[in-house]
């Protein structure tokens, strides 16, 4: 019988009826601290710390801090030297601040090659769903759950159903795959792909790098999936291939193999025309209240769009053009990969951050940092005006010194507009990194289209 | 865990779709180490709004895709806190309802409408083991995973469970091909 990626994933990791064998955990400090408390009390042990890595990146500051210790919130101290604790203790390699492989644990994992097509991946992060960029099956988990697979390497998941997203087009001048997903998730809705493990297929996906493939997969979180994936192709393969932990060769046979076979059937198919997705601008407070940049504030439809409007701040029928900026944030695990600073550092060149914005880069590891900089593109950023930050979280979620104040309005290339995400009382507008760039030198959102 | 059988008394009403788990619990609150003391935070952005109402009670009855966003267990961990023992909505985002269950926070999905005459209603009783909620003037049975329906009712540690297989995952590691990266061999 023909068989979908998922399918095959699955099988080859079912160790038992409804228990699933995983190959890579990755650990972060915001998720674990109860996790290694409870094995602790009950006396176990981690049964494979060399599947497990784990680094420090939600409350880590981007002021270039070396050590934990620089930490001066006491809490994120307190939880970031609990991490590196417990790492220790455990004997789980860790990258922790002031590490050259620190990051976003999202970012780092491909990044050093340790995310490989045909795994099985889960973090105690929604956004482990990034991973499926590669091929490979990654689920975010709660606590107990990390806990759970730290003491046995397994976690309980019966089969969820399976979903096709089939692109049809190319995506068009200047749209790029935050657009892509932001568009899906307006189209299918923010619980659109719930219980569904999603693969993303069509000529628009095969066109994305791999960068863009991992925006598109970290985002299925927010159509409410519970994983993305994408099959493995040779823009996989020779992004893979060379890393640090990259398998040398690559087995090539058999991740080609990983493809859905023709004929395999999903649950639920969606359809979705990429060569009519513009570029995108979220208006509300949830992933899902998006428009394109040339549309205008729309007519609130409910009760919810009434209180996202009022939130926000915005009158129905603004253009989204006319909305103006007091932040930009351009970062985060959706986009914060060398491939995303380079679109931004494009567009800013020889310009200057208009002066009522405050506009800062955030790399998303020390190594995304390092090569940019290799590159001169911190330079770019600074010339124009940009802050250039080093590697974590940021102002993806405020749990470290960069948070936004009550009412500013933020162009971010983040993945969450919910209430008081960036801030308490902060109001985002989730877009591109292109749209963030062009919003930071205009002050307000442009059509990156026909900007000059 | 505790073991969860006979859920009876107030509800508590939140009628909102899409409750993301940034509100059911702010960041600024996951940086404790703990596991307990989060429910004094509970919806802490929303509580200080005016008109907000939302008493302690067992059972809280609230919207569609309850707990997307974020996969913080701190969302149950708060809500359990706070005294609920229940959450009824039609619809839940897929890790939160995992993470309910595994604390013991039981989830229950019914139709728009039953939920809906659950809110008026005011007052109802669960259980699990029969799969049905009552409440004044109704009752509606839910669907649940007999294999997590088993784990509540018995109080059973999820790891203990699971480790009754170490067999057949020792023998998984033992017959497989290896897939990925070693991360301790990384220089």
């Amino acid at each position: 019988m023909p068989k979908t990626l998922f399918d095959k994933i699955w099988e080859t990791h079912e160790v038992a009826d409804g228990i699933l064998y995983i190959d890579l955990h990755l650990v972060h400090e915001v998720t674990s601290p109860q996790a290694f408390e409870s094995l602790r009390l009950a006396g176990r042990e981690i049964r494979r710390p060399d599947r497990t890595l784990a680094t420090a990146d939600h409350n880590v500051p981007t002021d270039g801090s070396t050590a934990a210790a620089q930490i001066r919130d006491q809490l994120s101290r307190v939880q970031v030297e609990t991490l590196e604790r417990n790492c220790e203790e455990f004997g789980v390699p860790i990258y922790s601040i002031g590490s050259r492989r620190q990051g976003i644990v999202h970012v780092i994992g491909p990044e050093m090659g340790i995310t490989q097509p045909g795994m099985t991946i889960v973090c105690g992060d929604s956004h482990t769903s990034t991973h499926g960029a590669f091929g490979a099956l990654a689920f975010g988990i709660g606590t107990s759950e990390v806990e759970h697979v730290l003491a046995t390497q397994t976690m309980q998941q019966r089969k969820p159903k399976s979903m096709l997203i089939r692109y049809e087009g190319e995506l068009g001048y200047g749209v790029t795959a935050k657009d892509l997903i932001l568009a899906t998730i307006g189209q299918i809705g923010v619980a659109g792909g719930v219980g569904h493990v999603i693969e993303y297929a069509g000529p628009a996906i095969e066109g994305l790098s791999m960068e863009g493939r991992m925006t598109v997969c970290n985002m299925t979180i927010e159509a409410g999936g519970r994983a993305g994936m994408i099959a493995p192709d040779d823009t996989t393969f020779e992004w893979v291939e060379g890393r640090e932990a990259a398998p040398d060769p690559l087995p090539l046979e058999d991740w080609r193999a990983l493809s859905t076979d023709e004929g395999a059937s999903y649950d639920t198919e969606v359809v979705v025309v990429a060569s009519d997705v513009s570029p995108q601008v979220t208006w509300g407070t949830t992933p899902g209240m998006v428009v394109g940049v040339t549309s205008a504030v729309p007519e609130p439809a409910g009760e919810a769009d009434e209180r996202a409007l009022e939130y926000m701040a915005l009158e129905p029928g603004t253009p989204i053009s006319e909305i103006h900026l007091d932040r930009v944030f351009i970062g985060s695990c959706t986009n914060s990969r060398i491939g995303d600073l380079r679109e931004a550092a494009e567009l800013v060149k020889g310009r200057r951050v208009a002066s009522s914005v405050n506009a800062m880069v955030v790399p998303g590891s020390q190594q995304v940092k390092a090569e940019a900089e290799a590159e001169g593109l911190d330079e770019v950023f600074r010339a124009a005006g940009f802050d250039w930050r080093s590697a974590g979280c940021s102002m993806c979620l405020g749990m470290n010194p960069d948070i936004a104040a009550p009412g500013e309005r933020v162009a971010s290339t983040s993945n969450r507009n919910f209430e008081g995400r960036q801030g308490r009382g902060a109001r985002s507008h989730l877009v591109s990194p292109k749209m963030a760039a062009a919003a930071a030198i205009e002050g307000h959102f442009v059509d990156i289209r026909e900007w000059e | 865990m505790r073991a969860v059988k006979l859920i009876e008394g107030g509800v508590s009403v939140l009628d909102r779709n899409d409750v993301d788990t940034d509100q059911i619990i702010p960041k600024q609150f996951l940086k404790r180490v703990e596991r307990t003391g989060f429910g004094e935070f509970l919806f802490y952005d929303w509580a200080k709004q005016p008109g907000w109402d939302l008493p302690v009670n067992p059972i809280l009855a609230t919207g569609r895709n309850f707990g997307c966003g974020s996969s913080r267990e701190h969302a149950p961990w708060a809500l359990e806190d706070y005294g609920f023992e229940a959450v009824i909505a039609p619809s839940f985002a897929d890790i939160f309802f995992s993470n309910c269950t595994k604390i013991g926070l039981l989830p229950v999905v019914l139709d728009e409408d039953e939920v809906r005459a659950v809110m008026e209603a005011g007052t109802a009783s669960i259980d699990l083991a029969a799969q049905r909620v009552s409440w004044d003037g109704g009752e509606a049975t839910f669907e649940i995973d007999p294999e997590v329906q088993r784990r509540l009712l018995e109080g059973l540690d999820d790891i203990g469970v699971t480790l009754q297989q170490q067999d057949a995952i020792d023998r998984y590691e033992a017959e497989r091909e290896r897939q990925g990266p070693v991360t301790t061999a990384l220089r």
